[in-house]
């Protein structure tokens, strides 16, 4: 790490402007009692180690394994989450939706970067991106092939676009092969971009 | 696009200033819809020129939006904010190397 201070001011490493503008708000907030830093560092603990794409990942191995769970996934993703201990957000509505022969989904938020985050934890920089978010309504299958992503002819795309309030879980297609795998197993093939629908789970054999 | 990073925040700030934002909005400062609304604004206004990474400038925005929002409802004015980045950059540049920073504030 450069230090880029002079020799000559013994000063600490100045911080970024955005850093500085960070901590001015934090400052003015705890001292008016508006935020509470415990509860910023019980967020920040969370999605730094405890939330992220393994959870998604138990959900689809489950219901790759139980059908009754997939049934009940389907139909109320929150309360399934439950069964496996994760609960969403105050107010967040979860919805999975299968992939089929017939149909691919794939996820996307227009508006900003909504994302089911107790399923898969702080969205990587190209959800978030423009290339990913303008592009995806536009010409899924483009975006998908940047990805790597080819599907068949008979496939079509759904491309669902999240809000504040609904958030997209993708249950991919079980991989050939697996059958007889337990839960563990299985979820070890899911991958984060699966569950957003740009990318497949890993093959068994790899 | 290909290939993303396993990490989802490049900086300690970004993580900071997601914390901070969840934060408020749990307690009740601002709705999550009202903020993706706001946000998504700012974002749109970024990007109407060019096309942005999903990284560095979407944090950018972010904080604008957030620092806008604080503005606005009152709980953190403009003036307040930019004094008290200054006592940190001040802070920051008296602080012996090594000593905890701390703003006068």
């Amino acid at each position: 790490m450069p230090h880029d201070h002079r020799h000559d001011e013994p000063h600490s490493l100045l911080p970024s402007d955005p850093a500085l503008r960070v901590k001015a708000l934090q400052t003015i907030l705890v001292r008016k009692g508006l935020v509470d830093p415990a509860a910023m560092e019980a967020i920040l603990d969370t999605y730094e180690t405890k939330v992220g794409p393994h959870l998604g990942a138990k959900v689809v191995a489950r219901a790759w394994a139980d059908p009754d769970f997939r049934a009940r996934l389907l139909a109320d993703a929150n309360a399934a989450m439950l069964e496996l201990g994760i609960s969403g957000r105050q107010g967040e509505h979860v919805v999975a939706v299968e992939n089929s022969a017939d149909q691919h989904n794939m996820v996307v938020c227009t508006l900003c970067s909504c994302y089911p985050w107790p399923l898969l934890g702080i969205p990587p920089a190209w959800y978030k991106s423009d290339a990913y978010r303008k592009r995806a309504v536009r010409e899924p299958r483009a975006v998908l092939a940047d990805f790597g992503v080819t599907l068949p002819e008979g496939t079509s795309v759904r491309v669902w676009d999240s809000t504040a309030e609904v958030r997209y879980l993708v249950i991919p297609a079980r991989p050939a092969g697996t059958e007889g795998w337990d839960e563990e197993r299985l979820a070890t093939l899911v991958t984060r971009d699966s569950m957003i629908g740009t990318g497949f789970p890993r093959e068994a054999g790899a | 696009m290909t290939a993303p990073a396993p990490s989802s925040f490049t900086d300690p700030w970004q993580a900071e200033l997601f914390a901070l934002t969840v934060a408020l909005s749990d307690a009740g400062q601002f709705s999550w819809p009202a903020w993706t609304e706001a946000f998504g604004a700012t974002l749109r206004r970024h990007g109407a020129n060019r096309m942005l990474d999903g990284d560095e400038d979407y944090f950018a925005a972010w904080l604008e939006t957030l620092e806008t929002l604080l503005a606005t409802s009152g709980a953190a004015p403009s003036a307040e904010t930019a004094k008290a980045r200054a006592a940190w950059e001040q802070a920051y540049r008296t602080t012996p190397h090594g000593q905890p920073v701390q703003p006068a504030l």
